[in-house]
């Protein structure tokens, strides 16, 4: 093996300038180093011009300026022991302002590699239980990462089943497999307890396979046994039997003897078969036991990892069949996308507690992290090579903390995302086609947004080339970073383009746009005034689903907004008459009857969504004495409307319009960030302050608007108050899924079961 | 006579091996002598007088149960065995002594008695009466720990099982034995629950069993028998094979409780291709056996803790001359039960599927 490679510093080991707090793991073939390091990077920012200045500034609404900013992101690397000291050398050459004096240390080569690493990076090295380290690990991955327990099914559509986050990850049983099998309990944080193990483990099929196939690496024998017939080895029940032993209900097929038949036979037996033997041997044995301790102790959820599974086609295989024969299917083997990294998560965590980091949310950046890859012994060469080189997982801390929407009816099952894109092929083809095709747009838009930035052409190239290469690795990976959804592509995109400091290539058509739209306000809520109750509960709704149309994120509409910049709210609204959804489902039951008491409002676009189709509609609902939430997003994302931008709109409508000044005034209108920076919304990662003011204010209505929120996710997400889900479709492809046409409707109220029905209906588009 | 025409046999066809039961009469009166047909008795001759049958079969005289009263007759139960491999032989020997002219029924248990029936039927014109081995299993135990070992008791435990210097065999009985958790360790291995002669659960079982150490050892060392197998063992030093939790933490884990010298990794040394080249053979047999009885008490164990059984009787013919695997399955029972649970053996190990058997043709009706 190439001991000295050639480290691509953009790539991998990235931000080591700042870099603290280092942790490393070296377990039995593979090193993986955790560095936390903050990240300088630009951030769009709005502002109200001064009274005093705002005559000199030309006739903007607000100042847009791109600021730097610095987060703090860790890093974990994942490479093969060959090339420690290179990395070594490496990390010591580019480490300039550090503090550190100590690394935190876990896994079996710990003190194999003391002196190297004390000597190459002159940092003390401190000594971790691995146990605890991995622990530690598994609950931070359990807590902060979407979708990173999954279920291996060999012969499904998609072989990897993603698990929706548990509100509570706790209790569960951890089944590692190194050279031994440790099965742990764990209950709490900080509680946790060994319960059980075997001698039988990885060190178990990799010995012994070595011995019996004279095959030296583990990698080989697994290569083998997937090629092998466990029957000529093994003794089963047919070959004791005949057939089945029916009375106890055990099939022919079933192994009666491991090996049985290899004392007998007067023959030689194939490597790939008797490793083939020797793995189901290991798997059942393991399976069996988990089962055991998992119902002793009343256990469902049993995560299995360490190097035995690491990732394994073959071994995940094995295992879940196992814990299916042992269980029938009562109990599920999950497996983790970033098993890992555990070791060193957990490490860096016990270096890193004076930091508290628990105390945050953190988030898998797409852009930095390489995603799951698959081990399979069959897989291309391409991805073999990819394997054994460098594996990365960069976690962003984000600012505040993310919990559920209290008012998600079940938040242990529900998924926010509409499509599964891993399991469902045809529409995975045509969102990455889409996003592909739509690469060159966003592009043109991120350079156009920085105007005064020479280098931005360049910036934007190196995007175009991450993101396609994103694109790629979906198309042969599409479980790399969990399920693929039409969000997971939208977020991977602006990961990407944050990485290459376009924050927010939308912000001055949201500017423009707002501007325009804020002109027609008084306009628009006085021709509403004009009509009779029932007629404008109509308008009001049409209103906000025309001004929906508004949405550069589809292609549909931007590619007439980019050729008609006449285009109007007027246009919109007459694009969206042939829906007759509308004119068959009275909206009026909404607001009718005793008013509500707080209205939770998921915003979407700037410009004409927000200031004429849906403040007028807060306005209904404050003029009816229900006080409203508005959520928006933390950070831009698309033209999506930010909570610092509509502060400042709401600001100059309150200038306007009494109704809106007043609710501002008395806290009956209140403008929160949703937590997120994505054109779509996951429920269960929400900013904690909006969890809280939506408790407090006793909230029993949630409107989601927009194709990101309200279709892409949460179409059938279940609450346990009132909800209304409005959209329009502005994709042909999805409008035709949907059994619609473009800028077909979506306005879908829903009432939870046992609640007092106003009326309930469901439209879907004519 | 009321009784049963002879012979009586009961057998149990295993994945590895025949066991036959077989009840010799010595209370013949001169009458019978004179009734009894020629290949009858030389059936009995041939079977009393020799200890060993072609090249592969076996009686076990030591197990020999002397003046057993069975049925209103007195007689010796004698105990043999041979590789189911030889089936086909002992079919045809079946057809030439002309065994279908006896007026008996051959009772069968095990895989062997579905396996082969067909072979029976066409090949010696013996008609099977096939039984559930595990119903044969029960009753055959329940009868022989019943009626003793020649006035001794059947069954054995170790005393001080966790101290090798004065662990020492114990006979006992198994008075009142229910619930007992019944470890039967064959070619595979099954674990039943047992509340009564007849209310019994299967409750797992593992295809880690007496097969797989002897196909192990016979791929890792080229030995051909059980024999040789145990032999090796008897001589090997398992620690050079298997990785100690002290090789990998330099003591005892105290974390989580682990002694130094408990097994991290089974074969676990076999990793490194020095530590391979510097093994024996007996070191592999030693640590095949290990292995596997290693994991069939901790199954066992945790099968005991989840019935909430705390006798655990360990059966089969992977425990024939192998205290080895005995004495560690007594010392894991009680050592990772803080005392908790005890183990109990028999000293007829393999045979009672096939008494059960025999039980059997004394019980049915339909007597030609």
């Amino acid at each position: 093996m190439d001991k000295s490679i050639t480290l691509p510093p953009d790539e991998i080991f990235r931000n080591l300038e700042n870099a603290k707090r280092f942790a490393i793991d070296i377990g039995g073939s593979l090193t993986k180093l955790a560095y936390y390091s903050t990240v300088q990077h630009k951030v769009a920012k709005v502002r109200s011009f001064d009274k005093a200045t705002k005559e000199a500034a030309s006739d903007k609404l607000y100042e847009i300026s791109v600021q730097e900013e610095v987060t703090a992101r860790l890093h974990f690397i994942k490479f093969e022991n060959a090339y420690i000291e290179t990395c070594l050398d490496f990390i010591k050459d580019h480490l300039v302002n550090t503090e550190t004096k100590v690394i935190k240390a876990t896994g079996g080569g710990a003190h194999k590699f003391k002196e190297l690493i004390e000597r190459k990076l002159g940092l003390k090295v401190d000594k971790e239980d691995e146990m605890t380290c991995l622990i530690k690990g598994c609950n931070f991955v359990l807590r902060n990462i979407p979708h990173e327990a999954f279920v291996y099914a060999k012969h499904a559509d998609s072989e990897f089943r993603f698990q929706t986050t548990q509100p509570d990850i706790f209790p569960y049983l951890l089944v590692n497999i190194g050279s031994g099998v440790s099965i742990v309990k764990v209950e709490s944080e900080d509680k946790f307890e060994r319960i059980g193990g075997s001698s039988i483990g990885g060190g178990t099929f990799w010995g012994l396979g070595a011995l019996l196939t004279k095959t030296k690496r583990f990698d080989e024998l697994l290569q083998l046994a997937s090629k092998g017939q466990h029957t000529s080895v093994d003794m089963l029940v047919k070959d004791i039997y005949g057939g089945s032993y029916g009375s106890l209900g055990l099939t022919g097929d079933l192994i009666a003897s491991s090996f049985g038949k290899s004392a007998t036979a007067d023959k030689e037996f194939s490597k790939e078969d008797m490793a083939k033997s020797l793995l189901h041997m290991i798997s059942n044995d393991i399976g069996q036991l988990a089962c055991l301790y998992a119902k002793l102790h009343n256990l469902s959820r049993v995560y299995f990892g360490g190097f035995f599974i690491r990732g394994h086609p073959v071994t995940m295989h094995t295992i879940t069949y196992s814990i299916n024969f042992f269980t029938k299917g009562e109990v599920q083997a999950l497996f983790l996308r970033h098993e890992g990294y555990l070791g060193a998560i957990g490490a860096f965590l016990k270096g890193a507690e004076e930091d508290n980091p628990n105390q945050y949310s953190w988030g898998e950046n797409y852009a930095g992290s390489s995603g799951l890859m698959s081990v399979s012994p069959d897989m291309n060469p391409m991805q073999r090579a990819r394997s054994g080189t460098f594996d990365m997982l960069e976690m962003d801390r984000l600012e505040r903390q993310l919990v559920n929407l209290p008012l998600l009816q079940d938040p242990s099952s529900y998924i926010p995302d509409t499509m599964d894109l891993t399991e469902d092929a045809l529409a995975r083809e045509y969102w990455l086609y889409c996003f592909e095709e739509a690469l060159d747009g966003v592009v043109k838009r991120a350079v156009a947004s920085q105007p005064d930035m020479p280098e931005a052409a360049e910036r934007a190239e190196k995007f175009r080339q991450k993101y396609r290469h994103k694109l790629q690795t979906l198309r042969h990976q599409p479980f790399a970073y969990g399920s693929l959804t039409v969000r997971s592509l939208l977020d991977t995109r602006e990961h990407c383009l944050n990485e290459f400091n376009f924050p927010d290539p939308y912000s001055k058509i949201k500017q423009n746009e707002n501007d325009i739209a804020l002109k027609y306000y008084q306009k628009a809520v006085k021709s509403l005034e004009e009509l009779s109750w029932e007629e404008r509960q109509f308008a009001l709704v049409r209103g906000v689903l025309a001004g929906n149309v508004f949405d550069w994120g589809a292609k549909a509409v931007s590619d007439v907004l980019e050729s008609d910049p006449e285009f109007g709210f007027e246009q919109a609204k007459r694009q969206l008459e042939g829906s007759k959804c509308l004119k068959t489902t009275h909206p009026g039951f909404l607001l009718q009857g005793p008013p509500h008491k707080c209205a939770l409002f998921f915003v979407d676009n700037s410009g004409v969504d927000i200031i004429l189709g849906v403040i007028p509609f807060v306005r209904e609902l404050l003029s009816r004495g229900t006080e409203v939430v508005l959520a928006s997003n933390s950070g831009p994302a698309l033209n999506d409307v930010t909570n610092g931008e509509l502060q400042i709109l709401t600001e100059r409508i309150a200038a306007m319009d009494p109704v809106i000044q007043a609710g501002l005034r008395e806290d009956r209108l209140t403008l929160v960030q949703s937590g997120s920076s994505s054109p779509c919304l996951d429920l269960s990662r929400l900013d904690k302050v909006l969890a809280q003011v939506v408790r407090e204010r006793q909230t029993d209505l949630v409107i989601i608007e927009g194709m990101g929120r309200a279709i892409h996710t949460n179409y059938y997400a279940m609450l346990s108050c009132e909800s209304l889900k409005m959209a329009v479709i502005k994709n042909s492809w999805l409008a035709d899924r949907l059994g619609g046409k473009l800028f077909s409707v979506v306005f879908k109220y829903e009432v939870p079961a046992g609640k007092p029905s106003q009326g309930s209906a469901a439209v879907t588009p004519s | 006579n009321k009784s049963k025409s002879f012979p009586w046999f009961g057998m149990d066809i295993g994945g590895t091996l025949v066991k036959l039961v077989y009840f010799e009469p010595v209370d013949i009166t001169a009458e019978e002598e004179q009734e009894e047909v020629e290949n009858l008795k030389s059936i009995r001759r041939y079977l009393t007088s020799n200890v060993a049958y072609g090249k592969t079969g076996v009686r076990d005289v030591h197990l020999e149960l002397r003046n057993l009263t069975m049925c209103g007759r007195t007689g010796n139960l004698h105990f043999i065995r041979f590789p189911t491999q030889a089936m086909p032989r002992f079919i045809q020997m079946g057809h030439d002594k002309n065994f279908s002219s006896l007026h008996t029924t051959l009772c069968a248990t095990g895989g062997g008695a579905y396996k082969f029936e067909n072979d029976f039927r066409t090949m010696a014109d013996l008609e099977l009466l096939k039984l559930d081995e595990l119903d044969c299993l029960i009753r055959g135990l329940l009868y022989v720990d019943r009626v003793g070992f020649n006035g001794h008791p059947e069954c054995y435990y170790f005393q001080n099982p966790s101290d090798t210097q004065s662990c020492v065999k114990k006979p006992c009985t198994l008075e009142d034995p229910f619930p007992m958790l019944l470890v039967n360790i064959g070619s595979g291995v099954s674990i039943l629950a047992v509340y009564s002669e007849n209310n019994y659960k299967r409750v797992t079982g593992t295809s880690l069993g007496g097969g797989t150490f002897l196909g192990l050892c016979c791929l890792l060392t080229g030995c051909e028998t059980f024999e040789e197998a145990l032999e090796m063992a008897s001589k090997g030093d398992s620690t050079n094979v298997d990785k100690l939790v002290k090789d990998i933490y330099g003591g005892d884990y105290e974390r989580f409780g682990l002694q130094g010298s408990a097994v991290a990794s089974s074969f676990g040394h076999m990793m490194s291709k020095e530590k391979r080249d510097s093994i024996s053979k007996e070191d592999l047999a030693r640590a095949t056996l290990v292995t596997i009885t290693n994991n069939i008490g901790s199954i066992a164990r945790m099968c005991a803790v989840n019935e909430k059984i705390e006798r655990v009787v360990f059966v089969g013919n992977f425990l024939r001359i192998n205290t080895v695997s005995t004495k560690l399955l007594a010392y894991a029972m009680d050592f990772w039960s803080k005392g908790q649970l005890r183990a109990l053996f028999l000293e007829h190990e393999g045979y009672f599927g096939a008494v059960g058997a025999l039980m059997e043709l004394l019980k049915t009706t339909e007597d030609p």
